[in-house]
């Protein structure tokens, strides 16, 4: 068939709508795209590869065209949509504010439930099963995996079997997954439940303590809450907080993700405190986006709908509410020199860019050096470096290089994903550069100790 | 669902071949090109190809048959060299922004897309040029100057995805080109690959070169001279001060007389944009401004140059303000401050969007002194039509951009937006002006040129298009009408375009 005449490709009525990805999304969100191409510069994946269909706007056309029947969903379109990193840096640059995040995540699980009535569901490999699903949701498990890790980095038989090339072995996404995994910091005791405000009491929050940062960046958790309580915030750490369901959502496994959401709808006491406070940007962006995908999930009672549309209203990035509340000053030095990378999730999906770095420069003798495309992904965006390793490393050098280009002695990121992304392509070129969360900066700050490094 | 209200253009040009998809030549030529770009270079399957059936315009829709993604200027004249042995059409694309259909491959063929070659090839700043491939983003080059004192001026709305290499073609300009100048006072030379697949250079880095300007004659046209494969572009010095500022009208003829009587002055601000009371409404409504929702029109000025001069400068402009019965003067003194104000003018046409499902922006320019008989006539059109027409454009060169509302599902309404345009575009005309300030004539506005020209002029260009691309194997049937074709080929729009913002 000739392209050119595809206006009037026939369309087949006879179809069952469940078979035709997106069908369900209401065609208003489609429309609202007006073809200007303003998003194409933004896209990571198209300005590493230049093709339309690895755009926003291409993608939009593609999954309009599934929609309109005019195209079906080849293995050609899937894999142009699958390479969507979902950074949403498109809704940044988008003047006409086209949802694009609220087109992509719902035709993906469409594409996801349709695999799976076709018995061939990502959802059911090995690695789906028994990591994203079974192992990332729950820190204490991963704790437990990690014990080997830690005991192996500190003998340094970690080093002897990279030497080795023994890691070669491993299936690739274990590979890929222990080259990600960080330097280990001892795991942190438990949080209380309630820690109590430094000073005057100035607000009540409670603490959204994330799966892989809990398990793998305790401490952060710690600098965290240390800074809110140094900040006048009495923290409660509600013990029935479960994963936000970000990994199971994204990957197609809805009513996974809906229990995750309703088990956090218990968890948090929304009556008396004045926010909830993540400092995961990827967890973040989930969180806040409760309201919407109870809206896009089947099944969901309008009860919990407009739960969940409240429980959504009341997250906040710790960036975003320090900023707000009015920061008070740190006083401890920390004469280094640092750069600040946007993650996708703060920048693009929350709006989260100024407040960060208001907090920074109030570190006395920190110096902030701007970051060339700071706000283009740097390839981890979830389990995206699992699934799409080449364009996940092409992004991690492009990043690795700008990050270099500032002569930077920290890099600061306030995501888990990029922290793990980046800190990898640091060790994999032998760069002695500290990658940190923001808060560990400020609590370090407060604390008038020094970064060891 | 399905947009059927789109036509898809068939102009036949006999000379050429039309490629069947799983004919022996068809494969040929596919083998041909992959042995020139490589298999992750080339697009040939139908549902890849689909996107690429449009641009920013998407009133008319047309699939190439092959897309190619060359990496250097001997992979593009091999190309385009396969094409002319094919006897297949060819046209260039960069990052598919144009408003006019300028990348629209009228009966297929294959398409060069040169998103892949945006290299700076060389930045000198001592002799303040910068040589840089055509896919290189209108903005990355300003990112890339950052820091050294120099930027490159021409600075079009859609800077931050748009190319050098469209910018060339189109010629294009934005809210700096008031003082700065359009691309083509930019490009100081260029090399580019003819039809035929020859590799010429034209122009140079100094200053005078001898013979004929050939680098002007080949600036804005719109991909009928063949494919620009480098461009050596002039560094404009970063203005040592700059002052924004807002001033605030109760009519429209007050803000016209006003721009005339600053400009009459001899100050040249770098920016003079004016929203009228419609958009006014419409920015606020979306982004809280604070703008006075009484007024009749915004003007947006911005003056640059040495700090000394500035001062002077700005009283002026204020008391010729005051002169016309300014409401009130906003000034933009931090960065943050004009960043705001900046974002106000950009985003407008988002804050439409909000408003209206669909909206379709002209492109018209006048005389800047006819200013408020556009406006005027633009208002009249408004009321005669029962359609709500808003205005935010480029006064300082009037250049107009009166943008329709409507809703694309309604066939009346679409009809009505056809004919108002029209109007306004003729009345454009009557006034001394044209019928496309910045956005080209591509398939869009291609029946205007007869009426804009006479049939020697006409004929005229033909000839310079002749000695470029005789065989119209590039880019065809773009920018002139079709020879000899009278109405047999005219393209009837029949759906106005949404449009995007400037």
């Amino acid at each position: 068939m000739k392209p050119g005449s595809s206006s009037s490709h026939p369309v087949d009525i006879t179809k069952d709508p469940k078979e035709i990805p997106g069908s369900q999304i209401p065609y208003e969100k489609f429309l609202d795209c007006i073809h200007c191409g303003l998003c194409t510069a933004a896209c990571p994946t198209y300005l590493e590869t230049g093709n339309e269909n690895d755009s926003p706007r291409g993608r939009i056309y593609l999954m309009r065209a599934v929609v309109d029947q005019r195209v079906e969903l080849s293995d050609a379109v899937r894999g142009h949509l699958d390479l969507c990193l979902d950074c949403r840096s498109c809704e940044t640059a988008c003047p006409s504010g086209v949802q694009y995040g609220r087109l992509i995540e719902p035709f993906r699980v469409d594409i996801q439930k349709m695999d799976a009535r076709q018995g061939k569901s990502s959802q059911q490999d090995w690695f789906h099963r028994w990591i994203l699903y079974r192992l990332f949701p729950y820190p204490s498990r991963i704790r437990m995996t990690l014990v080997p890790a830690r005991v192996m980095q500190t003998l340094r038989i970690d080093k002897l079997m990279n030497a080795l090339k023994l890691t070669s072995l491993l299936p690739d996404k274990l590979k890929r997954m222990n080259d990600l995994l960080p330097r280990l910091k001892p795991a942190e005791p438990d949080l209380p439940e309630v820690l109590p405000a430094q000073g005057t009491q100035r607000a009540r929050v409670a603490f959204f303590t994330g799966c892989v940062s809990e398990a793998m960046y305790s401490h952060v958790n710690r600098a965290t809450v240390r800074v809110l309580q140094a900040n006048g915030c009495e923290v409660v750490i509600p013990k029935t907080q479960a994963c936000c369901g970000a990994i199971h959502y994204h990957s197609g496994a809805d009513q996974a993700a809906l229990e995750f959401a309703l088990k956090n709808l218990a968890a948090f006491e929304l009556d008396d405190i004045d926010a909830i406070i993540v400092n995961v940007a990827g967890c973040g962006a989930m969180l806040k986006d409760y309201g919407h995908i109870a809206e896009e999930i089947e099944g969901v009672s309008a009860e919990h709908k407009e739960q969940l549309k409240q429980l959504a209203s009341k997250f906040k990035d710790v960036s975003e509410f320090l900023f707000e509340l009015g920061p008070i000053a740190p006083q401890g030095e920390i004469p280094h020199s640092a750069t600040y990378h946007d993650a996708c999730h703060l920048v693009h999906a929350q709006k989260v860019q100024n407040q960060p770095r208001k907090l920074l420069e109030l570190i006395p003798g920190l110096n902030l050096i701007p970051l060339n495309e700071s706000t283009i992904c740097c390839g981890a965006a979830g389990s995206y470096n699992l699934t799409q390793p080449e364009m996940a490393d092409q992004l991690g050098k492009r990043k690795l290089k700008n990050i270099l280009d500032t002569g930077a002695q920290i890099v600061i990121s306030g995501n888990v994903g990029c922290t793990l992304q980046i800190d990898s392509k640091l060790r994999q070129s032998h760069q002695p550069l500290w990658v940190a969360h923001p808060m560990e900066l400020l609590d370090l700050s407060y604390r008038g100790q020094k970064p060891a490094f | 669902m399905v947009d059927d209200t789109s036509q898809t253009i068939n102009l036949s040009a006999p000379v050429l071949e039309k490629l069947e998809a799983g004919s022996r030549p068809f494969s040929l030529l596919i083998q041909k090109l992959t042995g020139i770009v490589g298999k992750t270079g080339i697009l040939y399957n139908a549902d890849e190809l689909l996107v690429y059936e449009c641009d920013g315009y998407i009133v008319d829709k047309s699939a190439p048959d092959i897309v190619v993604f060359p990496t250097t200027t001997e992979q593009v004249s091999a190309t385009v060299k396969i094409c002319n042995e094919f006897n297949v059409p060819f046209l260039a694309r960069g990052a598919g922004t144009s408003l006019s259909g300028g990348c629209l491959p009228i009966g297929g063929g294959v398409m060069i897309v040169l998103t892949r070659m945006k290299q700076i090839l060389e930045l000198n700043l001592r002799d303040r040029y910068a040589i840089v491939e055509p896919g290189m983003v209108n903005l990355h080059l300003t990112n890339a100057l950052k820091g050294t004192g120099y930027h490159y001026a021409p600075d079009p709305s859609s800077q931050g995805s748009c190319t050098i290499g469209g910018n060339i073609a189109t010629n294009s300009g934005g809210p700096h080109t008031l003082k700065y100048g359009v691309t083509t006072n930019h490009v100081l030379g260029l090399e580019a690959v003819l039809p035929d697949g020859t590799i010429i250079e034209l122009g140079g880095p100094t200053a005078e070169v001898p013979g004929y300007d050939l680098h002007g004659v080949y600036v804005g046209n719109e991909g009928t001279f063949g494919i620009c494969t480098k461009a050596i572009v002039r560094l404009t010095r970063d203005p040592e001060a700059h002052r924004t500022m807002l001033a605030v009208f109760q009519t429209i003829g007050d803000a016209t007389r006003a721009i005339s009587e600053i400009i009459a002055e001899g100050i040249i601000p770098s920016a003079l944009e004016m929203m009228d009371h419609g958009i006014i409404q419409a920015v606020e409504e979306a982004f809280h401004f604070g703008f006075p929702l009484d007024a009749g029109a915004v003007l947006l000025i911005e003056v640059d140059g040495l700090e000394v001069a500035m001062d002077a400068e700005v009283s002026k402009i204020l008391e010729l303000c005051n002169k016309n019965n300014v409401r009130e003067i906003q000034r933009a003194d931090t960065p943050e401050e004009r960043m705001l104000i900046w974002k106000s003018r950009k985003q407008a046409f988002g804050a439409i969007g909000r408003l209206s499902p669909s909206y379709c922006t002209q492109d018209g320019v006048v005389p800047r002194t006819r200013l408020p008989e556009i406006l005027e006539f633009i208002e009249q059109t408004s009321a005669k039509y029962g359609l709500r027409i808003v205005n935010v454009f480029h006064a300082g060169d009037g250049n107009v951009h009166p943008i329709l509302l409507f809703d694309e599902r309604d066939q009346g309404q679409i009809q009505l937006v056809l004919e108002a345009s029209e109007e306004i575009l003729e009345k454009c005309l009557e006034l001394g002006g044209s019928v496309t300030g910045e956005h080209g004539i591509g398939v869009e506005k291609i029946n205007f040129m007869s009426r804009i020209f006479n049939e020697t002029d006409l004929a005229t260009m033909e000839k310079v298009r002749n000695i470029f691309n005789p065989r119209q194997i590039c880019s065809r049937d773009k920018v002139l009408p079709p020879h000899g074709s009278g109405n047999a080929t005219k393209v009837t729009q029949t759906h106005p375009a949404r449009r995007a913002p400037h």
